[in-house]
């Protein structure tokens, strides 16, 4: 008998009991996949969302103009002595990077990228968390290989919890993509004497800029 | 692993001697146990999410088969590859025969405990493929050739000046003890391993069956990397970890990292599922799922099962006096704490580590920490009472015992021998009231003195009150 006859075996024969549920019973679970006890509503997601955010050390600027974006991206970077070159996302390739002095390349990172701009799936405002979607128009690596990695969300799409955020794939996509990443903040660690140092093996900084959505 | 908690009184006493242990685990102590007390309150209903915890595990627990299968059905539509191991040899061959099957020359790893069951490092370098460990900690413990000391935090036990020796030799740079620094050159060090490497190791927090996705959860993001960018993944878990949906798991993450570390989330969750698409520019062509049993089935429907709830997050052991005094290794195997003093022995034979299931004042922390309300100190009962039935008790431990229950059954008797007892220890406890050495019970005094009792016994006491 292989490896998964012999501990299915075990396993059937030690649960024979009372214990085991019906199958229908297990699949209607599946099925209503019920939420279990959630936070209380935040009064305003954006703001719970900023605060949370902001706790888990990610920057914020916020504009009404997506035009806007490139501006307050080069002054980030240049207040803080850092490169100008980067790549992006499919999607915003058109913004006016270079008006802004910056050199933004539409494709997916590579090692040596130091910026990597990104949309989000959505947000979540329980944890200040970005969700992310794998995919030939979304890389993963852009978020992953840069030291900075630069977010634009679209403040319409910061949901209460990742109970909201699931129910927003199941309505929009069929099933998960190769990889969901949940980001809250820049990468970090603390396993030398348990001392936070951020900056790990991704992102030194994460800047979320909250705009609206390009008119496609 | 190497099992070494036949050792574990030994291990113990040079432990407690080891000043740097002794300041590691003080920083441990303030940092995880003072980082979940300030963040656990953020959960609107704490006790409510735990009995709601508990019940996702157990729904997957009492229906194990049902919900590996559907997990196992979910993967592979979606492109897995699903193995199943009996042992840790097993997983080794497994890996072995993938990287061979991909002509994989190099890993990258991230932190896997189950890998560190099976001692997989050994057996793929024994096979000619080079692995690099990524998580810092792991890296470190790599580099020192030394096994973890803690699930979450694997290099608690070292302090920056050991790692900054370790960086210099090993990295062959100026030495440095700034913590950030220690990190940029981890970083620097690790990232070509990263892009060179053909394959990437990781665990799996849990198993989703309705989506057949592995869940990771990092700070890092070395977990990120080696799921990403390798052509190969391969994710190694028990066959405990499955959880029926994403709301469930939701659920079980509002308590993990809290629980763990102290963080309201980890940096990255992230859920894998499938492989790369032809139009994909990311991700592993290949994605193999092992499910690894070893032992673990055993406590199916026994009266051990609900060890089997465990998500690793280590609260227990942050907060165990005994773990929070003598460290990870004495314990001897992968997990330490009370989760490993339960686990060891039921994983690995409980002939092998007959010291474990003692290793508890019985304080109860554990219990009240577990977020997924584990039993512990009732579970650690039930496995010595496992040991009086087989007979591994020392005949001293033995006879006591039978002394006792007899007593216990002859309250005359028991009274007397109460009476005389007292009435001798407070001679013995002098004037200051402290015995200093009590013949047979040396592994007391040894450490502290015993304080003498201080004046009538229980039953003297209630007859007097009943009296007047």
């Amino acid at each position: 008998m292989s490896a998964r006859e012999n501990i299915l075996e075990r396993i059937r024969k030690a649960q024979a009991s009372a214990t085991a549920t019906p199958s229908a019973t297990l699949l209607s679970h599946l099925a209503q996949h019920p939420r279990g006890p959630l936070p209380p509503q935040p009064e305003n997601l954006l703001q719970c969302f900023k605060e949370r955010a902001l706790k888990l050390s990610s920057d914020i600027v916020e504009t009404a103009d997506i035009q806007e974006v490139p501006a307050l991206l080069a002054a980030y970077l240049i207040e803080r002595i850092l490169p100008v070159q980067g790549v992006c996302w499919p999607v915003l390739e058109n913004l006016p990077w270079p008006q802004a002095g910056l050199e933004i390349q539409s494709r997916p990172a590579k090692n040596q990228d130091m910026v990597g701009i990104t949309g989000a799936f959505c947000a979540i405002a329980e944890t200040g968390t970005l969700m992310m979607l794998s995919g030939p128009e979304t890389p993963a690596t852009t978020s992953l290989l840069p030291e900075t990695h630069v977010a634009i969300l679209d403040p319409a799409r910061i949901v209460a919890t990742m109970e909201d955020a699931w129910e927003l794939l199941r309505k929009e996509h069929k099933h998960p993509p190769r990889a969901v990443n949940f980001i809250s903040g820049p990468s970090r660690t603390a396993d030398i004497e348990q001392t936070v140092t951020l900056g790990a093996h991704g992102p030194y900084r994460v800047l979320l800029i909250l705009a609206p959505p390009l008119n496609t | 692993m190497h099992n070494t908690s036949l050792q574990f009184k030994k291990q113990v006493t040079i432990k407690l001697a080891d000043v740097r242990l002794q300041d590691a685990l003080s920083r441990l102590q303030s940092r995880f146990v003072g980082g979940r007390a300030a963040v656990i309150s953020e959960i609107h209903d704490l006790q409510e999410t735990r009995t709601a915890a508990a019940a996702i595990r157990d729904r997957v627990l009492n229906n194990l088969e049902h919900w590996l299968l559907h997990f196992e059905q979910q993967a592979t539509a979606r492109g897995a590859i699903v193995h199943w191991a009996e042992t840790g040899d097993d997983v080794n061959r497994i890996v072995t025969e993938i990287a061979a099957q991909h002509n994989v020359k190099t890993a990258a790893k991230s932190k896997s405990m189950v890998s560190e069951e099976c001692g997989l490092n050994d057996a793929l370098e024994q096979a000619g493929i080079s692995v690099m460990e990524t998580d810092l900690g792991e890296y470190i413990l790599q580099l020192a050739h030394e096994a973890p000391s803690h699930i979450v935090a694997p290099v608690v036990h070292k302090n920056k000046e050991e790692i900054a020796d370790l960086f210099a030799e090993k990295h062959n740079k100026p030495r440095k003890t700034d913590i950030a620094e220690l990190c940029r050159e981890a970083r620097e060090v690790l990232r070509p391993a990263f892009l060179n490497a053909d394959m990437g190791i990781s665990g799996a927090n849990f198993l989703i069956a309705e989506t057949g996705s592995a869940l990771i959860v990092t700070n890092e993001g070395n977990g990120r990397l080696v799921t990403t960018l390798p052509r190969v993944h391969v994710a190694i878990t028990g066959i405990e970890k499955v959880v029926p949906t994403l709301e469930d798991v939701t659920t079980l993450l509002r308590l993990l990292p809290r629980s763990a570390t102290g963080q309201s989330i980890t940096n990255y969750v992230s859920v894998l599922t499938g492989t790369k698409k032809p139009e994909d520019h990311d991700g592993p062509e290949h994605f193999h799922i092992i499910l690894l049993d070893n032992g673990r089935s055993k406590l199916v429907g026994s009266e051990m099962q609900e060890m089997l709830r465990c998500i690793r997050c280590g609260a227990c052991m942050n907060h165990c006096p005994v773990y929070q005094n003598i460290g990870g290794h004495a314990y001897g195997w992968v997990y330490p704490g009370p989760m490993g003093s339960i686990l060891t022995p039921m994983l690995s034979g409980i002939e092998k580590s007959p010291d474990l299931p003692n290793a508890s004042t019985f304080c109860g922390a554990c219990a009240v920490v577990c977020p997924v309300k584990i039993p512990l100190p009732d579970l650690l009962r039930r496995l010595r009472e496992k040991q009086m039935q087989l007979g591994m008790k020392s005949r001293q431990e033995t006879f006591m015992l039978r002394v006792w229950t007899w007593l216990a059954l002859h309250p005359k008797f028991y009274a007397l021998g109460n009476k005389i007892g007292v009435r001798i220890l407070q001679l013995m406890g002098g004037k200051d009231k402290l015995i200093h050495r009590l013949p047979g019970a040396g592994g007391w005094t040894n450490g502290r003195d015993f304080p003498a009792p201080a004046g009538k016994t229980f039953r003297e006491l209630y007859q007097q009150r009943k009296q007047s």
